[in-house]
C-alpha cells in the first residue's frame, strides 16, 4: 500500500501505481532481532531474500510492530531500554524507557501502551508510547519473561521464570488479580484470538499449560515426547495459536523442533525439524506461513502452516531470538 | 516471627533486613527476615496466617582463606550470601501463596558449640539445615538424635565417602562431590584427545582426596596419567617486595624432565601454589584442575540459560561475583522454596518426599532441570568448565551416555556404591 502511495505522490502514471499496488498486495516483510549481531535483519516475505541488516542497540531479543506498524519496538536488553525503529528509513529514531534488561513485551491491541517484563527488576513496566512515559510498574514474581494480553486489552499476563507463575493483571488498575502455578520456567503467554485461553510454555518444566482465562483453571497441559531426543532437550519456548484456533505451535528449544498441535484436541499433530536451538514464532499475516528463529545456526525455518512443512530456511544474522512479520 | 512490609515501591532485588547478631556460649546468630517491599498493586500475605518455613544456615568461625591471587577479592560471606537471595526469592514468589521463608545464621565456634546449638534448634521444632561446613562436622549434625526428621542440605563437603560408605537419610547433597568435577574434567580432557595427564598434586588431605577423584576419572574414561609428582607448600605471604622470581624458577623445576604429556592436572584444593602453574611450565602445556581450567557448579562468566539474571540479581544483593558455594546455598534454598510452592506444605517430611520424586525438577540456569539422585540424594547438574575469565564448556560433553540421563555419567553412579537410601 505503501508503495502505491508514493508512487501516487511521485506523479507517476496511474497505470503504473496500480500495478504496484497490485504487486504489494501480498507483501510481507519479515523482522529479525539478532541477539549477538546487535542488529535487526529485514527480509522480503516473498522472495525470502534478505534486504537489510540494520544496526541496533545491544542484545536485541523481543520485537513486535506499531499499531499503524510504521515502527518496530525492539528489546535491547543490555541497553535497557526500548528502541524505536522506523521501518520507512531503517533507523532508530527513538527510545523508550523500559525498566532494566527488557527481555519480552507485549503492545496494547489500541496500539498503546506497552508492556514490557523487566527480568532483572520483578517488575512488568508499563510504558506509554506516544508521551515515553512510564505509566506504572507491576511487581510480579521472579524473573518475568512471558507477557500476552487479550484481544480485549483488558487483561494483561505475565509469566515468571523463577515464580514459576502467570501472573493475571487488570490493565486498568495494574493490579494483580490471579496467580497461576505452572511448570518450571515459564518463558511465553499467548491468549487465543476469542480470549478464552491463555497457553502458557515451560521450558524446563517440558510442558504447555493451557489455562481458561475465565476460571484460571489449567484445562490441559500438553506434553512433548520425539523418539531419539532425550525428554530435557525438549523445552518449550515460543507459542503462536492460530487465529481460527484450528492450530497451534510450540518452539522447543534445544531439540530443533516445532510442534504442530490441535488447538481443539490438545494432541501433538507433527514435530516439524527446524534450525538449532529454536526461540520463538511469528505468523505471515495471512497465516500461510510460520517463521521460527534458529539461535545457534544462525537462521529462521520458514513453515507451511497447511502442509505442515519446513519450506526453506534463510540465513540471518548473529544469533537471532525474536520475529515480527508486516504486512 | 513477622514479616515486615512497608509501602515503596518499586520492589528492589536483594533486599533484605538487617541481621540482627546475638551472642550465646560460643555461638553467634543472626536472622534474617526479607523485607517485601510491596507496592500498592500487590496485596500483601498476611503474615497472621502465612505459612512460615523457617531455615537454619550453619557455619563453623572460620578465617576467611585469601585465595593466592591478589587479583580476586576475600570472602566475608561465601554461601551464606546465595542463601539470602534464594530466601528473598522464595519470598517474591511466597507473597502470592502466604508462605513466609527465613534464614537463621549459625556461626559456631567449634563442633560442640555447633553441635549443641543444633540440638537446641531440632528441640524447638526446625527441620531445614543449609550446612557450610567440611564432612566431618557435617555427619556430627547428621548423627544427631532427632535429626532424623531433619533435612539437611549440604553446600560445601565434596568428599565422595558422603556418597558412598557415609551417606545418610537426612542429607542431601547439593555442592557437586569431587568425583563429579574430576569427571567433567576427564570427559571434556579426552574429548579434545588430550589423554597424557602429568599429575601435580598438593598434600593438604582435601588436595590428595581431589587428586584420587582425578585417578578415578583417568581410568574411567581412558586417560593416562604419565606422572604424578606430589608438591608441598606451606601457606605463605600473598605479597613480597622480592616479587615473581624465585616462584617462576620453582614451577619451572617442578615440571622439568616429564614424561610426554598434553596437559598438566593439578591438585590443590586450598590455593596454595596452584595459580602459580600457568605458563612456568617446562613444557608449554595448559593447566586444568583446582586452576587453570576448572570444573565447577558455577562461575560468574556462566550467562547462558538465563544465567544473567541469577548473576545480576546475586551482585545487586552481596556487592561481589557468585560463586560456588553461593550458587549451592541458593539451590538448596530455592529447592525447599520449590517444594512447599508445589503443595508439600512446610513438613520435612513432604518436602523430602516431593524433592525425591519424579515430579521435582529445579530451574537453576544449567539449560536443565536439576533433580537427586534417589539411591544417595546428590544433586544432579552440568558442570561448568571454566577458566578464570570465560566458560569454556560444560559437561556431560556430547556421546557420553547413561541409560537414565547424561549427567550420571559424573561422579559415583547407583552400581559403583552400596548406598541406597531410596
Amino acid at each position: 500500500m505503501r508503495q502505491a502511495l508514493l508512487a501516487g505522490g511521485l506523479g507517476v502514471g496511474l497505470g503504473l501505481g496500480l500495478a504496484l499496488a497490485a504487486a504489494s498486495a501480498g507483501a510481507t516483510t519479515i523482522y529479525v532481532s539478532n541477539e549477538k549481531g546487535n542488529s535487526i535483519t529485514v527480509i522480503d516475505g516473498d522472495t525470502l531474500e534478505v534486504t537489510a541488516t540494520v544496526p541496533v542497540g545491544q542484545r536485541p531479543r523481543g520485537i513486535t510492530l506499531s499499531h499503524d506498524q510504521s515502527k518496530l519496538y525492539i528489546c535491547t536488553s543490555d541497553d535497557n531500554h526500548v528502541e524505536v525503529l522506523d521501518l520507512e528509513t531503517l533507523e532508530v529514531v527513538r527510545t523508550l524507557p523500559s525498566g532494566p534488561d527488557p527481555e519480552l513485551f507485549v503492545l496494547a491491541p489500541s496500539g498503546n501502551p506497552l508492556y514490557v517484563a523487566n527480568e532483572d527488576d520483578n517488575l512488568v513496566t508499563v510504558v506509554d508510547v506516544e508521551s515515553g512515559q512510564v505509566i506504572a510498574e507491576v511487581p510480579v514474581g521472579v524473573e518475568p519473561e512471558g507477557m500476552g494480553i487479550s484481544p480485549d486489552g483488558k487483561v494483561l499476563v505475565n509469566t515468571s521464570e523463577t515464580t514459576s507463575m502467570a501472573h493475571f493483571i487488570d490493565t486498568e488498575t495494574y493490579e494483580i488479580t490471579h496467580n497461576v502455578l505452572v511448570d518450571q520456567r515459564p518463558r511465553f503467554a499467548e491468549f487465543t484470538k476469542d480470549g478464552s485461553q491463555v497457553w502458557v510454555s515451560a521450558e524446563i518444566g517440558g510442558t504447555v499449560s493451557i489455562i481458561d482465562a475465565e476460571s484460571k483453571e489449567i484445562l490441559h497441559k500438553i506434553t512433548f515426547e520425539v523418539a531419539g531426543i532425550r525428554p530435557e532437550a525438549l523445552q518449550p519456548v515460543g507459542v503462536r495459536v492460530k487465529s481460527d484456533q484450528t492450530v497451534a505451535f510450540v518452539a522447543l528449544g534445544p531439540s530443533n523442533r516445532v510442534a504442530v498441535i490441535d488447538a481443539r484436541t490438545f494432541e501433538v499433530l507433527d514435530y516439524l525439524l527446524v534450525g538449532q536451538r529454536v526461540w520463538q514464532l511469528a505468523f505471515s499475516p495471512d497465516e500461510r506461513f510460520i517463521y521460527s528463529t534458529n539461535g545457534v545456526s544462525n537462521d529462521i525455518s520458514v513453515i507451511d502452516v497447511e502442509a505442515r512443512r519446513v519450506t526453506k530456511s534463510v540465513t540471518v544474522g548473529a544469533l537471532p531470538w525474536g520475529v515480527a512479520v508486516r504486512e | 516471627m513477622k514479616l515486615a512490609f512497608c509501602a515503596m515501591a518499586p520492589a528492589r532485588p536483594g533486599a533484605t533486613g538487617a541481621p540482627h547478631p546475638a551472642r550465646l556460649g560460643g555461638v553467634l546468630l543472626r536472622w534474617f527476615l526479607a523485607v517485601l517491599l510491596v507496592a500498592g498493586a500487590v496485596a500483601p500475605a498476611t503474615a497472621a496466617d502465612a505459612l512460615e518455613v523457617p531455615i537454619v544456615y550453619l557455619t563453623l568461625a572460620e578465617q576467611p582463606r585469601p585465595p593466592l591471587s591478589l587479583v580476586e577479592p576475600t570472602l566475608h560471606d561465601e554461601g551464606v550470601a546465595g542463601a539470602k537471595v534464594g530466601i528473598d526469592d522464595n519470598n517474591t514468589t511466597g507473597r502470592f501463596l502466604n508462605q513466609s521463608y527465613s534464614l537463621t545464621e549459625v556461626v559456631a565456634e567449634d563442633w560442640q558449640a555447633l553441635t549443641a546449638e543444633v540440638a537446641r534448634l531440632l528441640a524447638e521444632g526446625r527441620r531445614y539445615f543449609v550446612a557450610d561446613v567440611g564432612a566431618e562436622p557435617l555427619l556430627a549434625v547428621a548423627d544427631l538424635a532427632g535429626a532424623e526428621q531433619a533435612l539437611i542440605f549440604n553446600v560445601r563437603a565434596e568428599d565422595d565417602g558422603l556418597r558412598i560408605a557415609d551417606c545418610r537419610p537426612n542429607l542431601l547433597h547439593v555442592i557437586p562431590s569431587r568425583a563429579m568435577k574430576a569427571d567433567a574434567l576427564a570427559q571434556f580432557l579426552m574429548a579434545r584427545r588430550w589423554s597424557r595427564w602429568f599429575l601435580v598434586e598438593g598434600q593438604q588431605p582435601d588436595d590428595r582426596a581431589f587428586a584420587e577423584a582425578l585417578r578415578r576419572a583417568a581410568g574411567r574414561f581412558g586417560a593416562r596419567i604419565v606422572e604424578t609428582r606430589p608438591y608441598d607448600y606451606d601457606p605463605m605471604a600473598r605479597r613480597t617486595d622480592t616479587g615473581h622470581v624465585q616462584i617462576q624458577r620453582q614451577m619451572t623445576a617442578l615440571t622439568q624432565e616429564v614424561p610426554d604429556y598434553d596437559v598438566l592436572v593439578v591438585a590443590d584444593e586450598s590455593d596454595l601454589f596452584g595459580e602459580y602453574l600457568p605458563y612456568r611450565t617446562w613444557d608449554p602445556r595448559p593447566v586444568v584442575g583446582t586452576q587453570g581450567l576448572v570444573p565447577t557448579a558455577w562461575h560468574r562468566s556462566q550467562e547462558q540459560w538465563g544465567g544473567t539474571q541469577m548473576q545480576t540479581r546475586f551482585e545487586n544483593a552481596a556487592g561481589r561475583g557468585m560463586v560456588e558455594r553461593d550458587y549451592a546455598a541458593w539451590v538448596a534454598v530455592r529447592a525447599i522454596g520449590e517444594a512447599v510452592t508445589r503443595g508439600s506444605g512446610a513438613e520435612a517430611e513432604s518436602v523430602k518426599g516431593y524433592l525425591l520424586s519424579d515430579a521435582f525438577r529445579l530451574g537453576a540456569f544449567k539449560g536443565e532441570g536439576l533433580t537427586f539422585r534417589p539411591w544417595n540424594q546428590q544433586l544432579r547438574q552440568p558442570m561448568l568448565l571454566a577458566s578464570a575469565r570465560m566458560l569454556a564448556s560444560v559437561s556431560p560433553q556430547e556421546g557420553y551416555l547413561h541409560e537414565r540421563t547424561p549427567l550420571d555419567s559424573l561422579g559415583y553412579d547407583e552400581p559403583e556404591s552400596d548406598c541406597r537410601l531410596n
